[in-house]
């Protein structure tokens, strides 16, 4: 569909977009405020960043979530890749429908039902709750959207290719490596970002798995905003909005050089 | 003689492959996804113990076949009774209901022409407004409730507005309601709305519209009998992609809602962590999990069916 926007498109983009951005432009602007009230303006100031380092429980929330995120979303990726595999490639397998159910339930699934079962797994059968069942909790439900941006990507693929390289004698793992694997590398990236901001953004889950020790970032931010609004996680939330943008941008710029490259090439 | 023994072997190994490629995501969502919710019906079924952990009775797998017939005798649907005769919950599971219902109307009336307008716009303009729509989503979802917390408070930013250019002249009350609820879940929500409308939008062809208003259609005609209907799956997606965890939010109606905004994820959330009986915490999300389980299975339907079209 194309054509030139109506007066009627363009104060739809313009409202819909003022709605979506507004809020966090608000956010951002009152992290520099020098007054400890939120609702007034004291002038620009940098002191609440600064109150940030002091805050030694606030950083060690903030390592521990990027961990989890991290490891997470290695796992997600190899693990949803594999789901996404299955299900394009391997037509109808012996429980391919309750396969199928399982990749899409976890992504629609209210948060509350996923980390209270995941909490009740990992009590009976006596794991300690810590770094490694928050972890495990995020794998699962991340990997199910790392599969479908892969399938997506793997039903818009031309298999002929795939053939040819298997006629030629290549094995399926070469074939995997050195045909598909370079096509849907941008899916594949676009999966592990995908899964490492899910992981980073978690609240409900990690609420219901973690223990001791490994209380995360969103975790933290809850209490204290339960308490009120302050200056200081709005100093937490821009650095965070600051890191997720530059991260969408350079994910953006290498998706479209190697897009370049490869029309180029 | 080496070339025999790899064509020989060849078809063992792609065999192992396979069984791994599907296999290890299969055990995986197996033993993290359906095994817990098996557990929670299980759990369900028990009733609260002040022992850790806080519920009974245990099943002790090593106990054998007689151990099970016992345990299946302690079962109890006690949770569920409860459940069903105490107002709470049934209230809680109605309004949880009727506010993700009115919610995923309000998104639908909202992404709808967003989506509509960035199908319209030129190729370039196109990836920067889908890339513009996603980029709030990939900030902290907490942080995006948050934000509404310092707007819409008695003495916060909305109100000081409003005042100030002379609408009102007293604060309204706008947070710990209902109203600041549905606001919380359209904001957050939207980029699921607009982006599977976006894609149904965008590969419509202009064609049939042009058609249409060569037979003298109106364009308003056109866009009820010819646009809508052919937006469908994407409208059916977007609703579900919103609907389904609406109903079950939690940090929502914690932050924005007031004391009286009952949603059943809250109770189960309070049940859990604030009176620790695990039993009903579990009874309640069966309970949400029925409900919601014919829309789960129809988002399913409507995704794979999605995926078949555009291959």
């Amino acid at each position: 569909m194309r054509g030139r926007l109506s007066p009627f498109n363009v104060v739809s983009l313009t409202l819909g977009f003022a709605f979506l951005y507004i809020p966090i432009l608000i956010l951002i602007l009152y992290s520099f405020n020098a007054s400890r009230l939120v609702s007034v303006w004291g002038g620009f100031s940098t002191q609440w960043y600064f109150a940030l380092l002091q805050n030694q429980p606030l950083l060690d929330a903030a390592w521990v979530t990027v961990r989890v995120a991290f490891v997470t979303a290695i796992l997600a990726t190899v693990l949803g890749t594999m789901a996404a595999i299955s299900l394009t490639r391997y037509g109808r397998f012996r429980g391919r429908a309750l396969f199928t159910g399982m990749v899409y339930a976890p992504m629609v699934m209210p948060e509350v039902i996923t980390g209270l079962s995941l909490l009740l797994l990992f009590v009976s059968i006596d794991l300690d709750r810590g770094f490694w069942t928050v972890t495990l909790a995020h794998v699962t439900f991340t990997m199910c959207f790392v599969t479908v941006v892969v399938q997506a990507r793997l039903v818009a693929f031309d298999r002929s290719l795939e053939e040819a390289a298997m006629d030629l004698g290549a094995t399926p793992w070469r074939t995997f490596v050195s045909v598909t694997l370079p096509v849907i590398a941008p899916a594949v990236l676009a999966g592990f970002l995908l899964a490492f901001t899910l992981s980073l953004d978690d609240l409900v889950i990690a609420s219901f798995t973690s223990g001791p020790g490994a209380t995360t970032l969103p975790m933290r931010i809850y209490s204290s905003v339960r308490l009120g609004v302050t200056p200081e996680i709005n100093a937490a939330s821009t650095i965070l909005i600051a890191l997720v943008t530059i991260g969408v941008i350079v994910a953006a710029l290498v998706t479209k050089r190697s897009v370049l490259m490869r029309q180029a090439g | 003689m080496a070339r025999d023994a790899i064509r020989r072997d060849e078809p063992r190994r792609r065999g192992l492959g396979r069984r791994l490629v599907i296999g290890a995501p299969y055990l995986w969502l197996g033993a993290f996804f359906a095994l817990p919710v098996l557990i929670v019906f299980k759990i369900a079924l028990s009733y609260p113990e002040l022992a850790q952990p806080p519920y009974a009775p245990t099943f002790d797998l090593a106990g054998g076949w007689e151990a099970f017939v016992a345990f299946l005798g302690e079962l109890s649907f006690d949770n569920f009774a409860f459940i069903v005769s105490d107002d709470l919950y049934v209230a809680a599971l109605g309004s949880s209901l009727r506010i993700a219902a009115s919610s995923t109307l309000i998104l639908l009336l909202v992404g709808y022409p967003i989506a509509y307008a960035m199908a319209k716009a030129s190729p370039s303009l196109r990836g920067i407004l889908v890339a513009a729509v996603i980029l709030p989503f990939w900030t902290s979802f907490l942080i995006r409730v948050y934000a509404w917390i310092g707007i819409l408070r008695p003495e916060g930013l909305l109100n000081g507005f409003l005042m100030a250019i002379g609408v009102i002249d007293q604060p309204l009350t706008i947070l710990n309601t209902e109203i600041a609820v549905h606001i919380g879940i359209v904001y957050t929500y939207l980029p699921f709305m607009v982006l599977p409308l976006y894609a149904t939008l965008e590969r419509m062809d202009d064609t049939l519209i042009e058609a249409a208003q060569d037979l003298g259609s109106t364009p308003l005609k056109a866009f009820w009998t010819i646009t809508v209907p052919l937006s469908w799956p994407g409208i059916v997606a977007g609703s579900l992609l919103c609907f389904i965890p609406a109903v079950g939010e939690f940090v929502i109606p914690d932050l924005l809602g007031g004391s009286d905004t009952l949603m059943i994820g809250r109770i189960l959330w309070s049940e859990f962590f604030s009176n620790r009986d695990w039993p009903l915490a579990s009874a309640v999300a069966i309970v949400m999990l029925v409900v919601l389980v014919v829309p789960i299975v129809l988002f399913r339907e409507a995704e794979a069916r999605r995926l078949e079209e555009s291959r």
